[in-house]
């Protein structure tokens, strides 16, 4: 945002691109969880985007995006980020497009010293020289701390006015964001992706593992944003609603999964991913009874939803906590 | 005048908002566009796209966990 503002300060127009990889936090939960409900729901960069003035193109990723989670030729960061393919990867991308869409060079709001594994000097020059873009890739906010790129030698901007912002504190741009007039400066940069996150990232590992594959379809990556994650045997994975919201979400999933339910109790709507055989359902539909209202029963009845509609239910006892062992838990 | 339905059902955030913005630029300018979603973001997200790409939001309507914008193609 500020990057952005501070090219359009020198009356250069600029617009936005936005990639969208899947993995993005932005919307999603919120838009599942119910208790998120009275939360705005905004788009992060679409409001930035229309605090500056400017359009915003949201480019869909998610294939492409496969082979940089998949393939990181420099590796993870902490979790299962790929920050620095990631960022060769998005501008190269935004190489690409300025040439389609007429546009002379790219900027972005990275800081040198930000970011531990991707936003170090030592990254910012692999960056330019791996996506492609030279030195068409300005960075406004620490342009000073690096050489000059072709739009400064050329002129097109006045590196003068460009900053010299360094390190992890985030008061610099706090102070600037004030100078625009910027008051709800709320730039997240980090946090807005599941990647990250130590939890996702062990689903995601998770996931993997059981299906003895490192790939993803979208739909995968979806699911994992979403419920009480338990596998209580290698082959099967059970995906528990954690309350109404998600499970009308993952009600949307009928169809591909085999689903529980409790009948005799209220309860949470439960997907089983994997193959279950008819014992194991036994199981699962234990553990289903034991997140409902009938935890303390002797015995709940549970409804079993097969993927081609057909149906069958099952008299169980609700599992005790401590026959959980805690390794089920993803 | 044409007028385009988009079944954006299922789809979360801003995955609706690309699916719009993908097929208006397919479209002509007066053509209306109506979009049917389930996420209720949408009804934040696709008014403020419009807004910055120069689109006209017609009719909002929620129904019963389905959302509904209608929209009018504008020059950008
Ligand atoms: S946090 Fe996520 S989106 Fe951001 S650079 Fe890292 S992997 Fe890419």
């Amino acid at each position: 945002m500020l990057a952005a503002k501070t090219i359009q300060e020198q009356g250069i127009h600029v617009e936005g691109i936005n990639f969208f990889t899947g993995f993005c936090v932005e919307g999603h939960t919120h838009a599942i969880r119910e208790k998120d409900k009275a939360k705005p729901k905004r788009n992060n960069s679409l409001w930035v985007a229309e605090q500056l003035g400017i359009k915003l193109h949201i480019v869909d990723v998610i294939e492409e995006y496969k082979n940089v989670l998949l393939n990181p030729k420099h590796g993870y960061g902490q979790h299962m980020n790929p920050c620095l393919d990631c960022k060769i990867f998005m501008v190269n991308k935004a190489r690409q497009w300025i040439a389609e869409n007429g546009f002379d060079f790219i900027i972005t709001g990275e800081v040198i010293g930000q970011r531990p594994m991707s936003q170090r000097k030592a990254t910012m020059p692999i960056v330019s020289k791996e996506s492609g873009a030279g030195d068409l890739l300005l960075r406004p906010l620490c342009a000073k701390n690096l050489p000059a790129t072709l739009p400064e030698r050329e002129g097109w901007v006045d590196r003068e006015k460009l900053h010299d912002i360094t390190g992890r504190s985030r008061k610099p741009q706090m102070a600037m964001a004030k100078a625009f007039g910027i008051d709800d400066y709320s730039q997240p940069a980090g946090g807005c992706c599941f990647l990250t996150d130590k939890n996702y990232s062990a689903k995601l590992v998770d996931l993997w593992q059981a299906r003895n594959s490192r790939d993803y379809e979208l739909d995968d990556v979806m699911l994992l944003k979403v419920g009480r994650h338990i596998r209580p045997q290698a082959h099967y994975k059970m995906i528990i609603a954690r309350e109404e919201g998600e499970g009308r979400f993952l009600q949307g999933y009928m169809k591909e999964y085999v689903s529980m339910s409790s009948v005799s109790h209220i309860g949470p709507l439960v997907l089983i991913d994997g193959a279950p055989s008819a014992e194991d359902l036994y199981l699962a539909a234990s553990i289903t009874a034991r997140y409902g209202q009938g935890r303390d029963a002797e015995q709940v009845e549970i409804n079993v939803a097969y993927q081609d509609g057909s149906e069958r239910t099952l008299h169980v006892k609700p599992i005790l906590e401590q026959d959980m062992p805690k390794a089920w838990f993803i | 005048m044409k007028r385009e339905i988009l079944n954006a059902r299922r789809l979360l955030c801003p995955l609706p908002v690309i699916r719009t913005q993908d097929k208006v630029k397919q479209m002509q300018v007066g053509d209306q566009l109506e979009v049917i979603c389930t996420d209720p973001g949408v009804m934040q997200d696709i008014p403020t796209w419009c807004r910055i790409n120069g689109h006209k939001v017609l009719e909002l309507l929620s129904g019963d966990h389905e959302y509904t914008v209608v929209l009018e193609v504008g020059g950008g």
